[in-house]
């Protein structure tokens, strides 16, 4: 769950930068300073996606009425 | 005796309005058998249904026509829905058809078609009330069975698709008499609790009554209350559900209910890949004009060749100079001729030059005397002539009158 939300962060932010750099109105040093961040957003939002692993949980209400998490077997 | 007159027009109006304000008539299921069936160059079908006694004139129009699951036939037993509504131009009444389907396939037909078309007027499946699915799914309420087909399914495409996200399953009957009021307390409970930041509901294929708690109005009404997005999913690709009909979003399967709700990896590296070629090629081109610019620069003189730079100060330098000094020559030369101007006058001025026309100067103790009062008799004084003096014995004093002068005055 985090790491979709860093993943769509990321993307958010590469789509800021994409844009702001493609406005060509940018000094060289913040240009530079953009790229390098974005590259490494790409690499390390690609990272998210190999190390990536589903987290499924099974609810269950609990005596005071909130969800409890549960492992899920899943029979495959 | 006397009538009031009104004309056709204002009667079938009247008898429209009598008619469109009965909600009988309204949403209504007529069993019958078809007989002149056409179906006009326009699309729209136009049929009688009629039973041993009577007959209802009826049309089907082109867009519910299309949805017909059956071709439909010239004795053939159907149930027809729609509502009966007066046609003034001819003063009859007809049955505007909205869905057909054959007689004899069960009582859950009906009751469907008719469910269906009370929840639709009631503007439950309208477009306006459905809600985008997020992006990117963070969190996945599943409300499904734990042991079916269906939960695998979902979790096999998710795997595939999209891995960061978390799958949170909340296990409900999907048949039978206690299916709709779980899957009904489920929604409530992950709107309750926020547990996702979308809802993937339904189950495998099966049978029209398998599916049945997903044909359930109170199931309708849940999915229609969420607040959370509701993605449904039941069944094959042909079974479409009431729940079908409200969710936010309709999948044919739970396999396809996963795919419509995650992103697909594999396109989400192509996009970060796009970003970086975009970024990359935004770079290049930032460069380019800085090289342009910095070769505009270095195009300038003082950069290609400083020494000629140099060179060109120097000389101004050198001219400069030159001119200081003509400046101060012209200056000196002009208080030069100042000076000697001033000596002339000055020279005029000297005593000597008074001398030098044969006037003296008496001093006396090298004072000069001014006054015979200065003077007395035997007394040695200095006279001083142009080209020398002499000393003299004063031997007489002469007071001159002097009552025309400043003494007297004194």
């Amino acid at each position: 769950m985090e790491q979709s939300k860093t993943f769509e962060a990321s993307v958010q932010r590469l789509e800021e930068i994409v844009r702001r750099m493609e406005s060509g109105e940018l000094p060289l040093e913040e240009a530079l300073s953009l790229f390098g961040e974005g590259t490494a957003l790409v690499k390390s939002a690609n990272a998210l996606l190999d190390a990536a692993e589903l987290t499924v949980v099974k609810l269950k209400k609990g005596a005071d009425g909130a969800p409890e998490e549960m492992e899920f077997e899943s029979h495959e | 005796m006397e009538y009031p007159v009104y004309e056709v027009s204002q009667i079938n109006a009247y008898l429209k309005d009598k008619f469109d304000s009965d909600p009988f008539l309204s949403g209504i299921c007529i069993r019958g058998e078809l007989s002149n069936y056409k179906v006009y160059p326009s699309g729209h079908h136009y049929f009688t249904l009629k039973d041993s006694e009577g007959a209802l004139r009826a049309v089907l129009f082109r867009n519910s026509a299309m949805r017909l699951r059956f071709q439909p036939q010239n004795g053939m037993k159907v149930l027809a829905v729609g509502r009966i509504t007066v046609y003034p131009r001819d003063g009859g009444y007809q049955l505007y058809c909205e869905s057909m389907m054959v007689d004899g396939v069960g009582d859950l037909h009906v009751a469907y078609e008719q469910l269906k078309e009370r929840l639709q007027a009631e503007g439950l499946f309208a477009l306006e009330h459905k809600k985008p699915l997020p992006p990117y799914p963070h969190r996945i309420a599943v409300i499904t069975s734990g042991a079916g087909a269906a939960i695998h399914d979902i979790l096999r495409v998710l795997r595939k698709r999209y891995p960061l996200s978390k799958v949170l399953l909340l296990p409900v009957r999907v048949q039978g008499e206690e299916a709709p009021r779980e899957i009904v307390g489920a929604i409530r409970y992950a709107n309750r609790w926020q547990l996702g930041d979308v809802i993937l509901t339904g189950r495998g294929g099966g049978s029209m009554e398998d599916l049945w708690a997903f044909n359930d109005e109170r199931v309708a009404r849940a999915i229609y209350e969420s607040e959370i997005p509701v993605v449904s999913a039941v069944g094959h690709e042909p079974d479409v559900t009431i729940a079908d009909f409200v969710a936010d979003v309709r999948a044919a399967t739970p396999s396809n209910g996963a795919e419509l709700i995650a992103p697909d990896q594999v396109e989400l590296r192509q996009r970060l890949a796009a970003y970086e070629t975009r970024m990359c090629a935004a770079m290049e081109r930032r460069l380019k004009l800085s090289r342009q610019q910095l070769d505009a620069l270095s195009s300038r003189r003082v950069l290609q060749s400083p020494m000629h730079y140099i060179e060109d100060r120097r000389l101004m330098l050198d001219r400069a100079q030159e001119r200081l000094i003509l400046a101060a020559q012209h200056h000196l030369e002009r208080k030069r001729r100042n000076f000697a101007a001033l000596a002339a006058a000055l020279d005029a001025m000297s005593p000597l030059k008074v001398l030098a026309r044969g006037y003296s100067v008496v001093k006396q103790q090298g004072h000069v005397v001014k006054s015979m009062e200065q003077l007395s008799v035997g007394q040695q004084v200095q006279l001083c002539l142009s080209d020398g003096s002499a000393l003299a014995r004063i031997e007489e004093l002469k007071k001159e009158d002097t009552s025309h002068g400043t003494v007297q005055n004194l």
